[in-house]
C-alpha cells in the first residue's frame, strides 16, 4: 500500500511530529519506498508461529519490593528546559 | 606508542616504560591534530581526560591495577557520561549533560581506564555511514572520501586512524560490525544479555547491545572482561558466572566446525569482497578446521524483519524525548501539544523522524497484526535457523558488509539501499547471537574488507581465540590507514 497526505498529517500527529505541508511529499517518498521493502514479509507464511518478542528466551526476573533510589529530583530536573518548585513547567493544558 | 594495541600498552605501563598521563597526553594531541580532517570526536576534554590519567597512574603505582588501567578509550557519544555532555549525535541532546554514567563507563572508570572523549555517530545510533549525525559526517581514515560505516562510526575511525587504541560502540543491527569492516579494525556485537546497557540512550531495546572496539581480537577481549557482567539495572542483564574472554586465545583451529552459508556467498556480493573472505575461510582449513556448506534461506528477510521492529521500539523508546524532562524545546508553539510536536520536528534528523514514523505506522491500529507480529515471527523463524545451524557447526563464517566503504553521499537519497547493505549483520541481533568482525584484507580501491565470525549465544571466547588465531597469521590488523599515517 501507498501512504496518502492525509496518511501522513495522521503518523506526525500520532508520533508528535510537526510535518508541515511542503514536506509531506518527501516524507511520503521516502516512508513508503521502506513499506515497500517491508511488504515482503507479508508473504511469509508464519502459521503457527510464536512471535518472538525478545532474543533472550528469559522470564524477567522480579526483584523484592522495596524502595532502592534516592531522592534526585534536584539532579534530575537541573537539565530540564523549564521547572518551577520542583515542577517541570509545560504550556498551560487547563485554562 | 600511536600504533600499540592495548595489550602492549597494558605491558608498557606495567613495565613502567610510560605512564598513562604520557599515554592519554599522546593521543589527545593525535587528536587535535586530525579530528578537524575525520570529525570523529563531538566532545574531548584534555583536563578530564588527564585527571583520570593521572589517578591511573597512582592506582598502578599501588599495585592494584588491572590490564585495562591507564589504557585511553574513546567512548561513542550514546553512552551517558556523567556531567559531560552526552548528545546521541543529535540536536535533541546537543546540550544535554548526564546527571550520571552508564554502566559500562563506571566499569571502564573502575578498571582505571581513561575515557578519551565522546565519539561522532549516526544520529540516536540509526544509520549505516555516520552521516545522519547533527555534528557531520566522520571521514574513513582509510580514503577521506569515503563513510566510516556506522552507526559508531567516530568509534570506528577514531581507532583506525591511532587516535585511539580501543573504543566502544554499540550494536542494533550491526552498528559496531560493519564500521570496524569499513575501517579496517575489529569489532565485537557480544550476545544480547551480557553486556549491561543502563546509561546506553536507548534505540531498540530487544537489539540493543553494548560492544568493544579495537584492532586485535585480544584487545578485544581484554575490553570485554572489564564490561561484561550482571546489573541488576538492565532487565535484561545475564546472571552468570564470570567469564574470562581471553580463555580461548591458546586454542588452536583444529578441529573447528565452520558452517559457511550459501547466501553470504552469493548475489550482491562485490567480488573483492568475496574473495578475501574466501580466503580467510581456506586459512581456517589449512588449519585444521572443517566446513560445512550451511543454507540460512531467510537471511533476505532479515532485512524487511529489522526495519520494522527497530523502528516499531524506536518510535516508543524516542516518545521521551519530549522537551520536558531534558533536551531541546521548540521556542515558539500554540500549546502543549504544538510543543511536543515542534520540539521533535526541530530536535529530529530526517532519519531519525523517518524512522519514528514508519514505527509508529506499523504499530498502529489495523497494521500492528499485519507488520509487527509478523516480523516478530519472521524473527523467530530467522533464530531457529541460527539454532539448526550450530547444532552442525561451532561457528558461522561470512563477510561482515556485501561491500567495502562507499562515497560520503552515494546513499543518502536512498535509504533502503542504505538498509540493504545491513543484510550480514542484522540476523545475528534478531537472533541474540555473539558475531565478530575482523579485517582480512583489501579490494582493488585499497578499503578494508571485514570477515565477520557468528557465533551460538555466549561463544564470545570462542569467537575471540579463533580471530586471535586467524590475526597471529595474518597482518591485515597491523597496515595503517594510507590516508592518515601515523
Amino acid at each position: 500500500m501507498s501512504l496518502s497526505h492525509d496518511h501522513i498529517r495522521r503518523l506526525g500527529r500520532l508520533a508528535r511530529i510537526a510535518i508541515e505541508p511542503e514536506e509531506s511529499e518527501a516524507v511520503a517518498g521516502r516512508l513508503n519506498r521502506v513499506l515497500r521493502l517491508v511488504e515482503e514479509l507479508l508473504a511469509v507464511d508464519t502459521e503457527g508461529v510464536e512471535p518472538m518478542a525478545h532474543a533472550l528466551e528469559l522470564p524477567e526476573r522480579l526483584r523484592p519490593d522495596a524502595v532502592t533510589e534516592e531522592d534526585r529530583r534536584a539532579l534530575y530536573q537541573s537539565v530540564a528546559p523549564a521547572v518551577q518548585d520542583g515542577l517541570y513547567l509545560v504550556p498551560r493544558v487547563i485554562e | 606508542m600511536l600504533n600499540a594495541t592495548v595489550a602492549e600498552l597494558s605491558a608498557a605501563l606495567a613495565a613502567k616504560q610510560v605512564s598513562s598521563l604520557e599515554l592519554t597526553e599522546a593521543f589527545l594531541e593525535r587528536i587535535g591534530r586530525l579530528n578537524a580532517v575525520l570529525n570523529a570526536f563531538i566532545t574531548v576534554e584534555p583536563e578530564r581526560s588527564l585527571a583520570q590519567a593521572r589517578a591511573a597512574d597512582a592506582l598502578r603505582a599501588r599495585g592494584d591495577a588491572g590490564p585495562l588501567a591507564g589504557i585511553p578509550i574513546a567512548i561513542k557519544d550514546v553512552y551517558c557520561t556523567k556531567g559531560q555532555r552526552t548528545t546521541c549525535g543529535s540536536r535533541m541532546l546537543e546540550k544535554f549533560v548526564s546527571p550520571y554514567d552508564a554502566h559500562v563507563v563506571e566499569r571502564l572508570e573502575r578498571a582505571g581506564a581513561v575515557a578519551l572523549g565522546k565519539c561522532n555517530m549516526d544520529e540516536f545510533a540509526m544509520g549505516s555511514s555516520n552521516e545522519n549525525s547533527y555534528f557531520g559526517a566522520v571521514r574513513n581514515p582509510w580514503d577521506h572520501g569515503r563513510v566510516p560505516g556506522g552507526s559508531s562510526g567516530g568509534s570506528a575511525a577514531a581507532v583506525a586512524a591511532r587516535m585511539a587504541p580501543a573504543a566502544i560502540g554499540t550494536d542494533t543491527g550491526g552498528s559496531v560490525r560493519q564500521p570496524a569492516a569499513f575501517s579496517g579494525i575489529c569489532g565485537l556485537r557480544p550476545t544480547y544479555g551480557l553486556v549491561s546497557r543502563y546509561g546506553l540512550i536507548a534505540f531498540a531495546s530487544s537489539l540493543d547491545q553494548a560492544g568493544p572496539m579495537a584492532r586485535t581480537a585480544q584487545d578485544l577481549a581484554l575490553l570485554l572482561n572489564v564490561m561484561a557482567g550482571f546489573d541488576p539495572r538492565d532487565s535484561t542483564s545475564a546472571e552468570r558466572p564470570k567469564e574470562d574472554y581471553a580463555r580461548d586465545l591458546g586454542v588452536k583451529i583444529e578441529g573447528l566446525r565452520i558452517g559457511l552459508p550459501a547466501e553470504y556467498f552469493g548475489e550482491g556480493i562485490e567480488p573483492t569482497v568475496r574473495e578475501a573472505v574466501e580466503t580467510a575461510a581456506a586459512w581456517f582449513v589449512s588449519q585444521g578446521a572443517r566446513t560445512i556448506a550451511l543454507e540460512l534461506p531467510r537471511t533476505r528477510l532479515a532485512v524487511p524483519a529489522y526495519y520494522v521492529i527497530a523502528p516499531a521500539e524506536a518510535s516508543s523508546n524516542l516518545s521521551r524525548f519530549d522537551g520536558v524532562r531534558y533536551g531541546h524545546r521548540a521556542s515558539a508553539y500554540a500549546d502543549l501539544v504544538d510543543m511536543y510536536c515542534r520540539t521533535r520536528a526541530e530536535g529530529f534528523g530526517t532519519e531519525v523522524k523517518q524512522r519514528i514514523l514508519v514505527g509508529t505506522y506499523v504499530l498502529s491500529h489495523g497494521y500492528y497484526d499485519a507488520y509487527y507480529l509478523q516480523a516478530q515471527k519472521v524473527r523467530r523463524l530467522i533464530a531457529q535457523d541460527f539454532s539448526r545451524a550450530f547444532e552442525r557447526c561451532d561457528m558461522i563464517l561470512g563477510p561482515t558488509a556485501p561491500t567495502t566503504a562507499f562515497e560520503i553521499g552515494a546513499k543518502a537519497e536512498d535509504p533502503v539501499q542504505m538498509y540493504l547493505g545491513d543484510i550480514f549483520t542484522i540476523p545475528a541481533p534478531l537472533a541474540g547471537l555473539p558475531a565478530l568482525s575482523l579485517p582480512c584484507g583489501f579490494d582493488g580501491k585499497g578499503l578494508p574488507v571485514g570477515l565477520q565470525l557468528m557465533g551460538p549465544a555466549f561463544s564470545e571466547a570462542r569467537l575471540l581465540g579463533a580471530g586471535y588465531r586467524y590475526q597471529q597469521a595474518t597482518d591485515w590488523h597491523l597496515r595503517v590507514p594510507t590516508q592518515t599515517p601515523l
